[in-house]
C-alpha cells in the first residue's frame, strides 16, 4: 500500500502532477519525500486513471522530479485528545511548544462533516462580553459565529483578548476552553496572544495553532480545519463551550486566491475563487449548538478588510455567512474611542433570541433600537451642520446631535479592562437616553419607560 | 449496466463504461453516492455528486438507475424538512447522527406511515390526469387530494376506502395500471397545467410596506436583493409565517444552519393566523445549507417548486420562498465552471438566465388539468455581492419578477425594519389589484396609499434642499410635509418582526393606521392655513401617542383614543 511513486511530470507553483498510479482517492493526504530527506505533506485535488494533481501544503520550494510521493489512503486526520489543552502545534498539527506528541484518543477528518440542520439547536444563552456595544447593541450568544470586521492598525486584537478574558455566561459554571489559530499573522502579533495568554493563565484552557507570517501560504487552508475540528472534539466529546478565534481570515482567503491561480481557474469577483463563498461556509458553519449534548462552538474570528472596505469579497462573502459582524472603525478610532465599534454597522443576528426577560432583561431590545435609532439620525446631523450649522438645526435636531456625541463617549467608551455587567449596560444606555425629550423615544413602550426612565423609575 | 468512475475533481465525477441518458441519476463508487448526469462526451458522462467525493477513487463502480432526478409526492410532505435531494434530515439523523455523513438513502415519503384514504370515485367512473379520486386528511387543516398522475388516464375497475401505505394500490384502472396515494416527477419538468390566468387576487402578508404600497399577487413573482443583514431572510420568514396562503414551501438555499433551526423551532409554536393551527402543519421546508454539498442545493430550488405545483395541483394557493437564489446560481457557476465551460458575465454559465426564467415561470394562478384553480407565488431572495444590484443575478431576476422589493444597508443600519426602500421599489400588479382592495378593503384605500406615496417622493425632494440649506429654512407647508412623512416612515413603515403585536398587521388595521396619519395630516393642514403656528402644530401630543398605538394588543381602543384627543387638541388650537 505505501508504495513510493516517482511518476511527478510538472511542478507548478503549490502543485505537483503525477502519472502511472494505482487509482488514488480524491482528497487524500499525500507524503512526498525530497531527495534531501526531508518530507513535505500534500492533498489529492485531481484525480483520474491518467494523471493525478497534488497540492503541497508547504509549498514546492525544493521538489524536483526525482521526489517520491507515497499516498496515505486516507483523508487529512488531526489526532485528538483532552490533552490538547495547554498545547502550541503548527498550522498542520504538529507540537511547537517542545513537548510530547499529542497521544491521540480519536483522529477525525480535518474537513468535519456538515452538522445536520435538523440537530441544531437554536443558539439563545447570552454570553456577557463586559463590552456595552457588543452586550448591549450586538449581543453574542453561545453557537454564535460572530467575527470583528477590522482594518489594518486598529485595535482588533486587544478586543478580541479582552472578550477572551472577559467572556461569561452569567451564572454558568461550564467547562469552558479557547481554540486560537493564527493563519499568516506576524510573529508580533502571535506573541502579543500568546503572553495575555499566559499571563491570565488562559492557556492551560487553550489549544493554540500556530501558522504565522513566513509559514508556507498554503498551510493556512489546513489550519482553521484543525483548530475547528479539535473545538469540535472538545465541545461535542468533552462537553465544553469553545470560543474559537481565527485570525486573520483575509489571510486565509489571500491563500484560496493563490491556490486558484496556480490551478489556473477562472477566478471570480476581484480574482478570488469562485467557491469562495462556499469554501468559507464550511469554515463558518461550524459554529453551533446541537440538540442533547452540553458542548457548544462559539466562533469569534477576527478579519482585516483590505482598503477598510466592507464591500470587499472576503468581509462580504463573510457577512452572507456569519451571524452579524462588529465593525472596528477608523473614525472612532482615531478619536481616541476605545473599543472603537462602529454600531451601525455592526450586528448581531442572533440577539434577538439571546436578549429580554429571564435572558438579560425586559427592556433591552428597546433600549437598544432606541439608541441605534438616536445614533444614526445623530450621526447624519453631523454631515448637515458641517455644511449649515448648528444654529440651523430645530431644537429637536440639536438634542440629537448632542445624543450622538453621548452616545461615543459614555456608551461606547470604556476602558480595556472594564468589565461592564450587562445591567451597567443598560445603565448606561438609560442614562443618556434620558438626556432626549421622552416624546423622541418613540421605540420604547411606555411601561418599560416607566419602569427604567430615571426621571419615572421610584427610587 | 455498469461502469467505472475515471475522474474525481470535488463534486464533479467523469465516469465511462455506461451510456446514461442527460439528467440520469447515477450511483457512485462502493458507498453508492447519488449523483445527476449532466454533460455526455463519447464514452464519457459528467455526474453532478450530491455527496462529499473525498476517497473516491478511479475505478470504482457506478450504476446507473436510468430515471431522472425525481421526488415523491403524497400525503406526509406537509411538516416535513428535506435536504436538496428530498432526503427527510429527520431520517438522516436517525440513520447517521448530528452530522450528515454520506452513501445513505432515504425516501422522501415515509412507507411506514398509515393513512386513512377516503375514495370520491367509484368504479365504472371515467378519470383523467390530474383528477381527484380520493382525499386524506394530511394535517388537520389540509385536505391532500389524491390525484391521478398527469400522464394516466382511464377507467376505474377498483378503488377502496380505507387505510393504506403511500406505495399501496388504492386503485386500478380497467387497463390494469395501478394507482396508489403516491406518485413520483422529475423535478427539472414543470408538472402540467391546463392554462394559466393573470393573478388577480393579493398575498396578504401582514406586513404594510409590502401589501400597503407594493403588493404581490397570488400566482405572481417577487425578488428581494439586498446586502448581507439587510432583511432577506426576515422578510422571507414573515412572508412564510403570516402570508395568507393555503400551503408555504421555504427553501433554505445556501444559507444558514441556524436559520433553518430557527424556523423549526418556531413553526410549529405558531399558529396561522387564518386558521388557527400550527404553522408547521402547512409548511413544508428544505435545507440545504452553505456547507452542504454544492450540487445538491443546485437540486433544491428544483425539488421545492415541484413539490410546490403538486399542492397547487390540489387547487391551492402555495406560495415558494427560496433564500437565496444567488447561491443556486452560484452553485451552477460552481458546477460550471468544473465543467470547465465558456464562462459569461462574473464567471456564471451562459444558461444563467435561462434557468432564472424557467424557474419563476413555474409560478403562477392557474386552471389545473382537472380545472382546479391554483396558484403558485414564488419569491426569491437575491444576495448581490457588496450589495451592487448590477450584478448578473439580480440584474437577470429583475427582468423576469414583477415585483421588486428593493433592501436598503443604510435603513437596516439605522434599524428601520423592514428595509425596504419605498422610493426604488416597485409592483406591477398594483393597478391590476386596485379593484380588489377598494372591494376589500375600503374604497378610499387607493386613494390614500397613493397619496402617502406622493407625500414619500416629495420628501425626497425636500431632504436634498435640506442638505443644503436646514429644514428650518423651509416654508411652513413644506415642514409639515417632512413632519407627515417622518409619520409615515416611522408608524407606518416601520414594522418589527419581532415584537409579539406589531409582527402581524391584519388589513383593516394597516387601512386605520394609515387613515390616522392622513387625518392628522388634514387637521394639520386646516391649522395652517388658519394661521396657527407651527411649533403648536406640531406639539399636539396624540400625535406622538400614535407613534405607538401600533404595538397595543387592543388596536380599535388604543386608536379610538388617540383620535378622540387629537380631535380635542385641534378644536383647542383652533382652526378646524
Ligand atoms: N422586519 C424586521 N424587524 C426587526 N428586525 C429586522 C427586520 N428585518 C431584519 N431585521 C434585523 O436585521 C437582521 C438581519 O436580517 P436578515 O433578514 O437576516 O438579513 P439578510 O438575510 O438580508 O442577511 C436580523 O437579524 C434582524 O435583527
Ligand atoms: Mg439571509
Amino acid at each position: 500500500m505505501t508504495k513510493e511513486y516517482k511518476t511527478i511530470t510538472e511542478i507548478a507553483g503549490p502543485l505537483i502532477f503525477l502519472e502511472k498510479t494505482e487509482p488514488v482517492g480524491y482528497g487524500e493526504l499525500v507524503h512526498i519525500n525530497l531527495p534531501d530527506g526531508t518530507t513535505k505533506r500534500g492533498q489529492v485535488l485531481d484525480t483520474s486513471a491518467d494523471v493525478v494533481a497534488v497540492q503541497v501544503f508547504e509549498g514546492t520550494g525544493g521538489l524536483n522530479e526525482e521526489s517520491g510521493v507515497v499516498f496515505s489512503g486516507e483523508t487529512i486526520k488531526l489526532p485528538v485528545s483532552k490533552d490538547m489543552l495547554g498545547r502550541i502545534l503548527s498550522g498542520a498539527g504538529e507540537p511547537l511548544d517542545g513537548g510530547p506528541r499529542i497521544v491521540p484518543e480519536d483522529r477525525i477528518d480535518v474537513n468535519g462533516a456538515s452538522m445536520n440542520p435538523y440537530s441544531r439547536m437554536p443558539p439563545e444563552d447570552f454570553i456577557q462580553t463586559g463590552i456595552s456595544t457588543i452586550d448591549g447593541t450586538n449581543t453574542l450568544v453561545r453557537g454564535q459565529k460572530l467575527p470583528i470586521f477590522s482594518g489594518s492598525g486598529l485595535p482588533h486584537n486587544e478586543i478580541a483578548l479582552q472578550i477572551a478574558r472577559q467572556a461569561k455566561v452569567p451564572g454558568s459554571t461550564e467547562d469552558f476552553a479557547v481554540v486560537f489559530a493564527a493563519m499568516g499573522i506576524t510573529n508580533e502579533e502571535a506573541q502579543y496572544f500568546m503572553e495575555d495568554f499566559e499571563k491570565t493563565g488562559a492557556l492551560e484552557r487553550a489549544v493554540v495553532f500556530l501558522n504565522l507570517a513566513d509559514d508556507p501560504a498554503v498551510e493556512r487552508i489546513i489550519t482553521p480545519r484543525m483548530a475547528l475540528t479539535a473545538a469540535e472534539y472538545l465541545a461535542y466529546e468533552h462537553d465544553m463551550h469553545v470560543l474559537v478565534i481565527l485570525t486573520d481570515i483575509t489571510n486565509y482567503c489571500e491563500a484560496l486566491r493563490q491556490m486558484g491561480a496556480a490551478r489556473e481557474e477562472v477566478p471570480g469577483r476581484r480574482g478570488y475563487p469562485g467557491y469562495m463563498y462556499t469554501d468559507l461556509a464550511s469554515l463558518y458553519e461550524r459554529a453551533g449548538v446541537i440538540k442533547g449534548r452540553k458542548g457548544s462552538v462559539t466562533q469569534f474570528s477576527i478579519l482585516t478588510m483590505p482598503g477598510d472596505d466592507i464591500t470587499h469579497p472576503i468581509p462580504d462573502l463573510s457577512g452572507y455567512i456569519t451571524e452579524g459582524q462588529i465593525v472596528v472603525s477608523r473614525e472612532l478610532h482615531m478619536k481616541g474611542i476605545y473599543p472603537p465599534i462602529n454600531v451601525l454597522p455592526s450586528l448581531s443576528r442572533l440577539m434577538n433570541s439571546g436578549i429580554g426577560e429571564g435572558k438579560t432583561r425586559d427592556d433591552h431590545k428597546a433600549v437598544s433600537d432606541q439608541m441605534y435609532a438616536g445614533y444614526a439620525e445623530g450621526r447624519d446631523l453631523r454631515g448637515l451642520v458641517a455644511i449649515v450649522g448648528k444654529e440651523a438645526l430645530s431644537e429637536r435636531d440639536q438634542r440629537i446631535l448632542e445624543f450622538a456625541d453621548l452616545f461615543e463617549d459614555r456608551f461606547v467608551r470604556q476602558g480595556r479592562d472594564e468589565d461592564r455587567s450587562i445591567e451597567d449596560t443598560l445603565q448606561v444606555g438609560w442614562d443618556i437616553l434620558s438626556e432626549l425629550p421622552e416624546a423622541l423615544l418613540t421605540r420604547i413602550d411606555n411601561k418599560y419607560i416607566e419602569k427604567y426612565h430615571p426621571a419615572h423609575k421610584s427610587n | 449496466m455498469k461502469g467505472e468512475v475515471y475522474r474525481v475533481a470535488g463534486p464533479v465525477v467523469t465516469i465511462m463504461g455506461i451510456k446514461p441518458k442527460m439528467y440520469d441519476v447515477v450511483h457512485v463508487g462502493h458507498e453508492g453516492l447519488m449523483g445527476e448526469v449532466i454533460r455526455i462526451e463519447g464514452d464519457k458522462a459528467t455526474v453532478q455528486v450530491y455527496e462529499d467525493t473525498s476517497g473516491i477513487k478511479p475505478g470504482e463502480p457506478v450504476v446507473n438507475t436510468g430515471m431522472s432526478l425525481s421526488v415523491e409526492l403524497g400525503p406526509g410532505l406537509l411538516e416535513s424538512i428535506y435536504d436538496g435531494i428530498q432526503r427527510p434530515l429527520k431520517v438522516l439523523q436517525e440513520k447517521m447522527g448530528d452530522f450528515i455523513s454520506r452513501g445513505v438513502t432515504a425516501n422522501g415519503l415515509d412507507r411506514e406511515r398509515v393513512w386513512e384514504f377516503k375514495a370520491t370515485v367509484s368504479s365504472g367512473d371515467s378519470v383523467k390526469g390530474g383528477q381527484t379520486i380520493g382525499v386524506v386528511q394530511e394535517t388537520e387543516n389540509v385536505e391532500h387530494k389524491i390525484m391521478v398522475p398527469p400522464t394516466v388516464s382511464g377507467t376505474v375497475e377498483e378503488i377502496k376506502s380505507g387505510k393504506f401505505k403511500v406505495d399501496e394500490t388504492i386503485c386500478v384502472l380497467t387497463d390494469g395500471t395501478e394507482i396508489s396515494m403516491m406518485q413520483k416527477w422529475p423535478v427539472r419538468m414543470p408538472r402540467p397545467v391546463d392554462k394559466k390566468f393573470i393573478p388577480k387576487r393579493p398575498l396578504i402578508t401582514g406586513q404594510r410596506i409590502l401589501d400597503g404600497l407594493f403588493p404581490v399577487a397570488k400566482g405572481g413573482t417577487a425578488a428581494i436583493p439586498g446586502p448581507f443583514g439587510s432583511g432577506k431572510t426576515v422578510t422571507q420568514q414573515q412572508l412564510a409565517k403570516w402570508s395568507d396562503t393555503d400551503i408555504v414551501v421555504y427553501i433554505g438555499c445556501g444559507e444558514r444552519g441556524n436559520e433553518m433551526a430557527d424556523v423549526l423551532n418556531e413553526f410549529p409554536e405558531l399558529q396561522d393566523p387564518k386558521t388557527g393551527r400550527p404553522l408547521m402543519e402547512r409548511t413544508v421546508l428544505i435545507a440545504n445549507t452553505s456547507n452542504m454539498p454544492v450540487a445538491a442545493r443546485e437540486a433544491s430550488v428544483y425539488t421545492g417548486i415541484t413539490i410546490a405545483e403538486y399542492y397547487r395541483d390540489m387547487g391551492y394557493d402555495v406560495s415558494l420562498m427560496a433564500d437565496s437564489s444567488s447561491r443556486w446560481a452560484e452553485a451552477m457557476r460552481e458546477i460550471s465552471s468544473r465543467l470547465e465551460e465558456m464562462p459569461g458575465e462574473e464567471g456564471y454559465p451562459a444558461y444563467l438566465s435561462a434557468r432564472l426564467s424557467e424557474f419563476y415561470e413555474r409560478a403562477g394562478a392557474v386552471k389545473s388539468l382537472a380545472a382546479e384553480e391554483g396558484s403558485i407565488t414564488v419569491i426569491g431572495a437575491v444576495s448581490p455581492p457588496g450589495g451592487d444590484f448590477s450584478e448578473p443575478v439580480t440584474q437577470n431576476t429583475l427582468r423576469i419578477v414583477k415585483v421588486f422589493w428593493a433592501l436598503d444597508a443604510k435603513l437596516a443600519q439605522r434599524r428601520h425594519f423592514p428595509s425596504i426602500d419605498w422610493l426604488t421599489s416597485y409592483s406591477l400588479y398594483t393597478q391590476g389589484l386596485s379593484d380588489w382592495f377598494a372591494e376589500n378593503v375600503a374604497p378610499d384605500w387607493v386613494p390614500l396609499r397613493d397619496n402617502a406615496m406622493d407625500l414619500l417622493q416629495q420628501e425626497s425632494e425636500l431632504q436634498e434642499i435640506v442638505q443644503l440649506v436646514g429644514s428650518d429654512a423651509l416654508p411652513e407647508d413644506q415642514q409639515l410635509i417632512l413632519e407627515i412623512c417622518r409619520m409615515l416612515r416611522e408608524y407606518f413603515l416601520q414594522q418589527n418582526a419581532f415584537h409579539p403585536v406589531d409582527t402581524y398587521c391584519p388589513f383593516d388595521k394597516q387601512y386605520k393606521l394609515l387613515k390616522a396619519i392622513s387625518k392628522y395630516s388634514d387637521m394639520a393642514q386646516a391649522s395652517l392655513e388658519a394661521g396657527i403656528p407651527m411649533k403648536d402644530i406640531l406639539s399636539v401630543e396624540s400625535k406622538d401617542d400614535l407613534a405607538k398605538v401600533k404595538f397595543e394588543e387592543n388596536f380599535d381602543d388604543a386608536l379610538n383614543v388617540v383620535m378622540e384627543k387629537m380631535d380635542k387638541e385641534f378644536a383647542a388650537l383652533g382652526g378646524n
